[in-house]
């Protein structure tokens, strides 16, 4: 969240398929060349910014596994799982 | 004596058919049996018998309930049929109501998965492959959570894209009550919905092992599922109806991981190879700008910026000139006018009339003068006349003839009468040729001849 508010991303979660999504538009959109100056400037800085940050994301993450139980009255729980015992 | 109880024929089969369908046992009874006289109603009903070697059975299954049987039931076929026993009133003959039927031994469990697979794939449910998310956030894997398969599986994940988050869903994956498991635990987390992927399945083992994912409720929930499925059932040479249904089939749980997610290090070429592809489109991009720069820059209009305002200069100068040509057309239409006007003014003028008037003044000047001349020269005749006549009468002439004026003392008045003076008053006596003072020594009225020549010498002079 940090990151991304600095970066100066849209208040919506980014994902890293959104980020890439949207790297590779930036891409086409700048290769096929039909914007302003400015605008590929902006597009080219937005891009690297994508990048990096989706370099980092492939860096930085810890997975995450869980189970998901299931309550008597229907809610869902998230449990983190170890599952240590199984793989020894 | 008690007459003896007489039923009905309905009567007695009513309670033939009160006493069966009151028995527990009968209620739900496995029969194992083969099909014989088998009639696939229209209605959808089916209508067998069930024998073996020594008795037979009517047996009858429903639409409702045999629209879900895994095989086609046909003569010959050995079954084990479910259900219960009760009576057709009608024709008074029991029967078995059969909800579920399998048929009977291994043999026919291929059978069965053959018949499924068949119907199943007439139904569409093969044809439906939809496709999955490139980076998936959350994956379902539907396992169990002490199998191999979901070591594999996470191993897998974990090696290739941490960036997922794996939501196990624990189900039986083997034994009676695999498949409502997977099924339900399929529906469950299609309920919880927020999983973009879903990975179901189990590690290798026998075919009795491996069998749930070959029930068509198994197959059904996956059909069902809105989330895109991976099946990852046993060995690459195991094929289940679930690898048919899944959107995509792994030949393994291992293989089920690769495909459901990219690797980081493809992510990270990617990333770097999407960089250099920004890096030379703006390069690129820029040198085309600078190249449009230049051209614009050697473009005349900027090396012969004078070119620019020529057009401009020679429209001025036309202006101009059309500007001096219409003003000297005005000004010569004035300066036209103008003449116009002192002519006809120079025709109005005063100095004409000056002259005329001068003309004429002189012309009556000179008359006036002719005029004046003509009369001075008759006045002058007539005073030369008057004079001579006056000279004729002049006093001078008559003192000359001795006649004198006498004046008062102050020589102002001439003295007309003795009474004017007194004795000793000074008087003056004018003679011709000069004037005596004189003094009056005495006065005398009435000395006749004095006194006329003096008053006829005035009378005289006022005749003239």
């Amino acid at each position: 969240m940090e990151t991304k508010r600095a970066m100066g991303m849209p208040e919506a979660e980014l994902t890293f398929e959104a980020a890439m999504q949207r790297l590779e538009e930036i891409v086409q959109r700048l290769e096929d060349g039909d914007v302003s100056l400015e605008e590929a400037i902006e597009l080219f800085q937005e891009g690297m910014r994508l990048s990096r940050w989706c370099d980092k994301k492939l860096r930085d993450v810890e997975q995450r596994i869980d189970l998901l139980l299931e309550e008597e009255d229907g809610a869902f729980r998230l449990v983190p799982f170890s599952g240590e015992e199984d793989e020894a | 004596m008690a007459e003896p109880a007489v039923l009905s024929v309905s009567e007695l089969t009513r309670t033939i058919k009160a006493l069966l369908d009151g028995d527990e046992r009968l209620a739900d009874v496995w029969v194992r049996g083969e099909i014989s006289n088998f009639t696939h109603h229209k209605s959808g009903h089916m209508y067998f018998t069930l024998k073996d070697a020594a008795s037979r059975v009517k047996a009858v299954m429903f639409a409702s309930q045999n629209r879900y049987l895994a095989f086609r039931p046909e003569d010959g076929m050995r079954v084990l049929a479910r259900g219960a026993v009760s009576v057709f009133e009608r024709d008074g003959q029991y029967q078995l109501y059969v909800r579920e039927m399998l048929p009977d031994g291994v043999g026919s469990l291929f059978l069965a998965f053959e018949q499924l697979k068949e119907r199943l794939r007439a139904e569409g449910l093969f044809d439906r492959k939809r496709p999955l998310p490139t980076f998936p956030r959350r994956i379902g894997v539907v396992t169990s959570p002490n199998g191999a398969a979901i070591r594999d599986i996470l191993t897998t994940l974990r090696r290739r894209f941490p960036l997922a988050h794996v939501i196990i869903v624990p189900v039986l994956v083997q034994g009676e009550e695999a498949p409502a498991s997977i099924a339900a635990g399929i529906e469950r987390i299609n309920r919880f919905r927020e999983v973009d992927v879903l990975i179901v399945g189990r590690g290798g083992g026998s075919i009795e092992e491996l069998w749930a994912f070959n029930e068509e409720i198994v197959a059904r929930s996956i059909y069902a599922s809105s989330i895109p499925v991976i099946s990852a059932v046993g060995h690459e040479t195991d094929v289940t109806i679930a690898d048919f249904v899944a959107d995509l089939r792994a030949p393994t749980p291992t293989a089920a991981a690769e495909l459901a997610v990219p690797h980081v290090r493809e992510l990270a070429e990617r990333l770097v190879h999407m960089e250099e592809r920004l890096r030379s489109a703006l390069r690129r991009r820029l040198g085309e700008e600078r190249v449009r720069l230049q051209r614009l820059a050697q473009s005349p209009v900027f090396r012969h910026p004078r070119r620019l305002v020529e057009p401009w200069m020679q429209h001025r100068d036309q202006l101009d000139r059309r500007l001096g040509e219409a003003f000297g057309r005005l000004v010569e239409r004035r300066r036209n006018a103008h003449q116009a006007l002192v002519r006809q003014l120079a025709l109005a003028t005063p100095r004409q009339r000056l002259a005329v008037a001068r003309a004429r003044w002189k012309a009556l000047d000179r008359d006036l003068a002719r005029a004046m001349a003509l009369h001075l020269r008759e006045a002058k005749q007539a005073l030369g006349h008057l004079l001579g006549r006056l000279d004729a009468l002049s006093p001078l002439k008559v003192m000359q003839r001795g006649y004198a004026l006498v004046y008062n003392e102050t020589g102002e008045r001439v003295l007309t009468s003795v009474r004017d003076v007194a004795p000793g008053d000074t008087v003056f006596v004018r003679l011709a040729d000069g004037r005596l003072d004189c003094q009056v020594w005495g006065i005398e009225e009435g000395v006749q001849h004095g006194n006329e020549t003096r008053d006829g010498h005035a009378r005289s002079g006022t005749d003239l």
